[in-house]
């Protein structure tokens, strides 16, 4: 068995001349279109790694903004004494740990519980956060003054991008991958051929819970300011479900075309109608749901199939009338 | 004694938003993110009754508990009816109707920020001490929680003495199995659903009476009243109103014993404890 076949080779070659052209980004500027670059790319993260988990299992995940803002906070709590490197492996352990945590208590039931249980995660651990910290600091805020500027944010944003597709590629070859498939098709199914579907399901979740906590992690030398109200936004948790949807969760990239053009018209909007993003959000949900149920992704195979389709009866045609 | 008088108020308050969910959820099977925002709705249309009409919130109920079952009425036909009719199964209407609505919360929301905006709203209702057992407590607490009981009476009556409430539970049981005995489904459904509406909406004109409320707190009630409804078991109702005691008294004692910022902490230690113990509800059944 080869490590990879000649599709496999090319398409690794257009990511990595594609990867190799988005890093000379923050050469061509500095300003505006970097900081969208770095959106870009932060939600690409974001959104990849929740279609790691919930692309397969089909579980609405909104846990989002609780592993950002613990990755964000690891950060903040260390970094006058711990090296920057060693603060991003941190952020990865708690928000993995706590993705298993949450997953042992939510996972072996139904989605819906699912749902809620994570809707209200970042409130909580945001609530706790505020509470130990006035408790035993003093003080709400954490300040994280570093060397690092919006262009090395970006590049490391981009190197965990890749990572992350990666991972996610070498999962859909494992039998992890395989068995999550089974699983999302059909749990009893998964169940009888001897899959331990818990086990699956919360390894997965916390593969996704540690790639959101890096974001986070990463992120934070940006705000230079952190504090529990801006760490843990919950809006960030439905922009990811938002953009994911859009773009598609049936495949490992798909998720990118949504998180373009979503996040470049959620900056047009807060930019010139700071009062209207709610309202955005909430009809981009309706469009997903009654227009675009797959996604841009699925409007392509759609597009794709027809296409085909047309082809194989531009070509039958004629001979057959012949 | 405190604890307990001011959690059962608050208690009295969430069973009423969880009853409507639970009935959304356990007979129309849509789990409704956007019943915070209802409940919201319900408290500023109390809010605007009382200073722009003067009408009593209490007297207000009968005008907003029946606005708010037609607007429910007409969310279920027009935009959750067509995902029921889509879905091939329970698992994808489930996945749609909560997308869908958290679309609904989302927009539900921003329209209430433009025209109310983000700031808090109150208003003094019936805002005089009464003693109780030694202590005072302010009348409009008093008076929502027996308000909310006497509604919360007349559901049980409903659904457990009456034959169009038996067939609700029919519908909530088995819809395959109603449909068979001459039970419109569709209709009980909608209808369900938008009694549930109703419902929360009476409830947020009780919670107006005492509590401040702004346009983007719905959510935050809508996440008890889920909690409230597993706790509960889905679609049950004794389960419901003693689940929401139990929060309301739970909240409340962690606020006043040890900080008011971790009342979702306290939320969230029960909803743990009943994943684990009893997923099935307080009074629940175990299922295969």
């Amino acid at each position: 068995m080869s490590l990879m076949n000649e599709k496999e080779q090319r398409i690794a070659a257009i990511a990595l001349m594609l990867f190799g052209a988005a890093a000379m980004i923050p050469f061509a500027d500095d300003g505006y279109y970097l900081s969208l670059c770095v959106n870009i790319v932060m939600y690409a993260v974001l959104c990849t790694a929740w279609t790691l988990f919930s692309g397969p299992t089909h579980y609405i995940s909104l846990a989002t903004a609780a592993f950002f803002g613990i990755g964000t906070y690891s950060v903040g709590l260390g970094i006058d004494t711990l090296p920057f490197p060693l603060l991003v492996a941190i952020a990865a352990v708690a928000s993995g740990v706590l993705a298993g945590l949450v997953g042992v208590a939510t996972l072996r039931l139904s989605g819906v519980y699912f749902v809620i249980f994570t809707l209200g995660l970042a409130e909580l651990v945001r609530q706790v956060v505020t509470w130990l910290q006035v408790k035993f600091l003093g003080s709400v805020g954490l300040y994280v003054f570093t060397d690092m500027t919006e262009k090395h944010i970006f590049w490391m944003l981009l190197a965990l991008a890749a990572v992350v597709y990666i991972t996610g590629w070498l999962v859909n070859r494992s039998r992890l991958g395989f068995a999550l498939r089974i699983i999302g098709n059909d749990e009893t199914v998964a169940r009888h051929v001897g899959i331990d579907v818990a086990r699956a399901k919360v390894i997965l979740f916390m593969i996704s819970g540690a790639f959101i906590g890096i974001t986070g992690a990463i992120l934070a030398p940006r705000f230079a300011y952190v504090e529990p109200p801006s760490a843990f936004n919950p809006v960030i948790s439905f922009q990811v479900v938002i953009m994911a949807l859009l773009g598609g969760t049936g495949r490992l990239w798909a998720p990118l075309l949504g998180v373009i053009p979503f996040t470049i018209l959620f900056d047009r909007i807060s930019a010139s109608f700071p009062n209207h993003t709610s309202l955005l959000i909430g009809v981009a949900f309706m469009a997903i749901v009654y227009f675009l149920p797959r996604g841009v992704m699925g409007l392509i195979d759609d597009f794709r199939a027809r296409h085909a389709k047309s082809r194989h009866a531009a070509a039958g045609v004629p001979e057959a009338a012949e | 004694m405190d604890i307990l008088v001011t959690g059962t108020v608050l208690g009295g308050t969430y069973a009423l938003i969880a009853l409507g969910l639970t009935l959304q959820y356990g007979v129309a099977r849509i789990m409704n993110l956007a019943n915070g925002e209802n409940l919201v709705l319900a408290c500023f249309c109390a809010f605007w009754l009382y200073t722009a009409a003067s009408i009593n919130p209490i007297l207000g109920i009968l005008i907003i508990a029946p606005a708010a079952f037609a607007l429910n009425w007409a969310i279920y036909v027009f935009a959750m009816k067509p995902l029921v009719d889509r879905a091939k199964n329970r698992g994808q209407l489930e996945i749609d109707s909560i997308l869908a609505t958290f679309g609904l919360m989302f927009i539900m929301q921003g329209v209430m920020l433009l025209v109310f905006g983000g700031q808090y709203f109150s208003y003094n209702f019936l805002s005089e001490p009464v003693r109780i057992l030694g202590e005072n407590y302010g009348l409009n607490r008093i008076v929502s929680l027996g308000a909310a009981t006497l509604i919360a009476i007349a559901l049980y009556v409903f659904l457990y003495r009456t034959r169009f409430g038996t067939a609700v539970r029919a519908v909530s049981v088995s819809p395959q199995s109603a449909s068979l005995v001459a039970i419109d489904v569709p209709r009980m459904s909608a209808f369900a659903f938008a009694l549930g509406g109703g419902l929360t909406a009476a409830g947020g004109s009780l919670l107006s009476t005492y509590y401040t409320f702004n346009s983007s707190m719905g959510v935050i009630f809508t996440m008890k009243a889920l909690i409230i409804v597993i706790m509960g078991g889905v679609g049950d109702v004794r389960g419901a109103v003693l689940a929401a005691l139990l929060l309301g008294l739970a909240e409340t004692a962690v606020a006043s014993l040890i900080d008011p910022g971790l009342t979702l902490a306290a939320t969230y230690t029960l909803f743990i404890l009943v994943l684990l113990f009893r997923p099935q509800g307080i009074f629940g059944r175990q299922t295969a």
